[in-house]
């Protein structure tokens, strides 16, 4: 608190009010968490009375097939839709960075906009989107597609190129386009430069956009709530139906899982940033000479 | 610099022809949309020559640079290297190599990296790379420095580094744009030294672009002078200064005094007071001329004390600047002003504001230059 560049530290009144209000913001974000994590120990079949502690809750997330089943899909679709969109997503980052070509500012606020619509409006439109589709593909074709793990990896696909290749985006835009021509000029060709140049100075954008999708795919309910199929079901889905049957401290279980998930992901991301977060140093002032 | 036997292993073959241009330019022109950066320029560089492209910022120069370097691509025209057309040849096919303005250094990769990625980009063998990577840091004085990151090097580090990338590959030109450009002035005049015994070294062809004229007449064998977009003049540093081409010219390098006139005959011209100066010309009569007086050409003398021989104009001084090795007077005539520098001698007598005096030079001293 006592760095060169703070001003005076407030005192009296204002200091404890200050004091006061950082610490209700402490409770209002993590009581909620500590609570979860702490009833999901309790042998007590109502959520909120403790009963003791018992690891009850957490063997029966283990036994429980539904829940297995649910996992799995959730994991495969995870991972699945994670690597497509970090494809796409990187190579949406590098054509609107690097290269002029017609309608890229059309295209760029379209990238935009998984982003900005709401959740509901997403999944409304994948609901239709997929039942006019599989109803097409019927008629036409005679493939009894129905709505189901494709279309949630695609639906999770379409949300998270966004996300990739903003993140993508912003480490490009902080390379030194001179760094690929100085490749060109070694004699590496296109891919080489890609390779060698550009592909390791923008990989902690490539993987922190990898682990944000990650993270938004394990954690989407809405979106995949309207586009799932009987027998299709990821975790938070089913997790939202228990709740809906009736609540059991298996719940807090399963949320206390899936929270220690996610928290991983997004340190992971924050890491994977913070590494070489200076790609380009800018040339100090000469002071010596060898 | 110690590294004769690197020197020689850095030189490129011998061209089979002498006579060949190491980088030959035809009619080149470049343009961007509706721009047009280089405007049809011809220009042959010598092979083993230091030659200066040299321009204000917005000239075309750096674009010309890049052409040869093939990271543009001329609109029209031709461009040779050691007779090959390259035109639209990538980058990664030319016998040449470039020091680029801010180095652009690969930061995620160590010096020794840095230098071997040409090597590696050639598949030459790994412990090829670093016998010769470690070989041309050594050239440019930076051996101990093999395994640091490129942002632990000052400026100046990171240039001789970035010179060492370039030369490990044997180019047959090497290309250098603005490379002392972020350097401060002591280390600047440093390298452009060694830049230049470098070059005698190696006898490698150096197309070098800068906007600092005296750089380019330090170190350069020729100087090719652009402005938007056009060649104006190619030639030694001594022909440039002593008969530049036109006004742009004769004011870019160097300093001087443009003294407005017409031409009456071939060895007169009627400046714009009226007084008739004894100049040979080459410009047809009629037309309108500057005459170029370089400010250290010029000498103070008191009025009607002009020794015979000299050509002179009244003037009454102005202002003294007082720089240490020479002082310059501004001094002002009916119709307009001129400097005059005198260098610092015990023997120069000194004038102050409000002095009459006479300008003088040789009638041999002055150039006249075409609008």
């Amino acid at each position: 608190m006592s760095s060169p560049t703070s001003p005076v530290l407030p005192r009296g009144k204002t200091r404890i009010g200050l004091t006061m209000n950082a610490w209700l913001v402490y409770v209002f974000f993590y009581a909620p968490i500590l609570l979860l994590v702490v009833f999901s120990f309790s042998n007590d079949r109502n959520v909120g009375r403790w009963g003791g502690f018992t690891l009850d809750w957490y063997r029966a997330f283990g036994e429980n097939e539904e829940i297995q089943q649910s996992l799995s899909a959730s994991l495969r679709v995870a991972l699945i839709s994670t690597v497509v969109s970090v494809v796409l997503g990187t190579m949406a980052a590098l054509a609107l960075e690097r290269f002029s070509f017609r309608g890229k500012k059309v295209f760029d606020g379209l990238l935009y906009l998984p982003i900005i619509i709401p959740d509901v409006t997403m999944a409304v439109m994948m609901l239709l989107f997929f039942s006019q589709l599989f109803d097409a593909l019927d008629a036409w074709f005679g493939l009894g597609l129905s709505k189901g793990f494709t279309s949630i990896v695609l639906s999770h696909v379409a949300f998270s190129i966004s996300f990739v290749s903003v993140v993508v985006r912003a480490r490009l835009a902080g390379m030194n386009d001179q760094l690929e021509q100085a490749a060109f000029d070694l004699y590496a060709s296109r891919w080489q430069a890609f390779r060698h140049i550009t592909l390791p100075l923008i990989a902690p954008g490539i993987i922190g956009g990898a682990l944000l999708a990650m993270t938004l795919s394990l954690d989407d309910v809405v979106i995949t709530q309207f586009v799932s199929g009987p027998g299709s079901t990821t975790l938070p889905v089913y997790v939202f139906s228990l709740i809906r049957r009736g609540v059991t401290p298996l719940i807090n279980a399963v949320s206390v899982v899936m929270l220690a998930a996610s928290i991983t992901l997004v340190a992971l991301s924050l890491l994977a940033d913070r590494a070489k977060s200076s790609p380009q140093p800018t040339p100090s002032k000469e002071t010596d000479n060898a | 610099m110690t590294a004769s036997n690197a020197a020689s292993d850095l030189s490129p073959a011998p061209s089979s022809d002498g006579s060949t241009p190491a980088v030959g330019i035809r009619g080149i022109t470049k343009r961007f949309g509706d721009v047009v950066a280089v405007d049809a320029i011809d220009l042959s560089i010598h092979d083993g020559e230091f030659f200066a492209l040299l321009g204000p910022s917005g000239c075309g120069k750096t674009t010309t640079l890049r052409m040869i370097a093939g990271l543009d691509f001329p609109t029209e025209g031709s461009l040779t290297i050691f007779g090959q057309e390259v035109g639209t040849l990538p980058p990664n096919k030319r016998p040449v190599n470039t020091v680029f303005q801010n180095y652009a250094l690969f930061p995620h990769m160590n010096v020794l990296e840095n230098v071997g990625f040409g090597l590696k980009m050639q598949k030459v063998n790994k412990t090829e790379i670093v016998r010769r990577s470690s070989e041309a840091l050594e050239l440019v004085q930076m051996g101990a420095m093999a395994s640091r990151q490129p942002n632990q090097l000052s400026g100046g580090q990171q240039q001789r580094v970035a010179l060492a990338r370039a030369l490990v590959n044997r180019p047959k030109v090497l290309l250098l744009d603005e490379p002392l450009g972020a350097l401060d002035l002591k280390l600047r005049q440093e390298m452009q030294t060694e830049l230049k015994s470098l070059q005698r070294e190696l006898g490698i062809t150096f197309v070098f672009v800068t906007h600092d004229q005296e750089e380019a007449l330090t170190m350069s064998d020729r100087i090719g002078i652009m402005k938007d977009g056009n060649l104006l003049q190619v030639g030694s540093p001594e022909e440039i200064y002593e008969a530049p081409a036109n006004r742009f010219v004769a004011d870019f390098i160097g300093q001087t005094n443009l003294l407005e006139g017409t031409v009456e005959s071939s060895d007169t011209v009627c400046l714009a007071n009226g007084a008739r100066l004894s100049v040979r010309s080459t410009e047809p009569v009629g037309s309108a001329v500057a005459v170029s007086l370089r400010p250290e050409r010029a000498l103070l003398h008191d009025r009607d004390d002009v020794p015979d021989g000299r050509s002179s104009l009244d003037g009454v001084v102005q202002t003294v600047t007082y720089l240490g090795n020479a002082v310059v007077y501004r001094i002002a005539l009916d119709w307009m002003t001129l400097d005059v520098r005198a260098e610092n001698r015990p023997s120069m007598k000194r004038y102050s504001v409000t002095d009459e005096i006479s300008v003088s030079w040789l009638p041999q001293a002055v150039a006249v230059v075409a609008q």
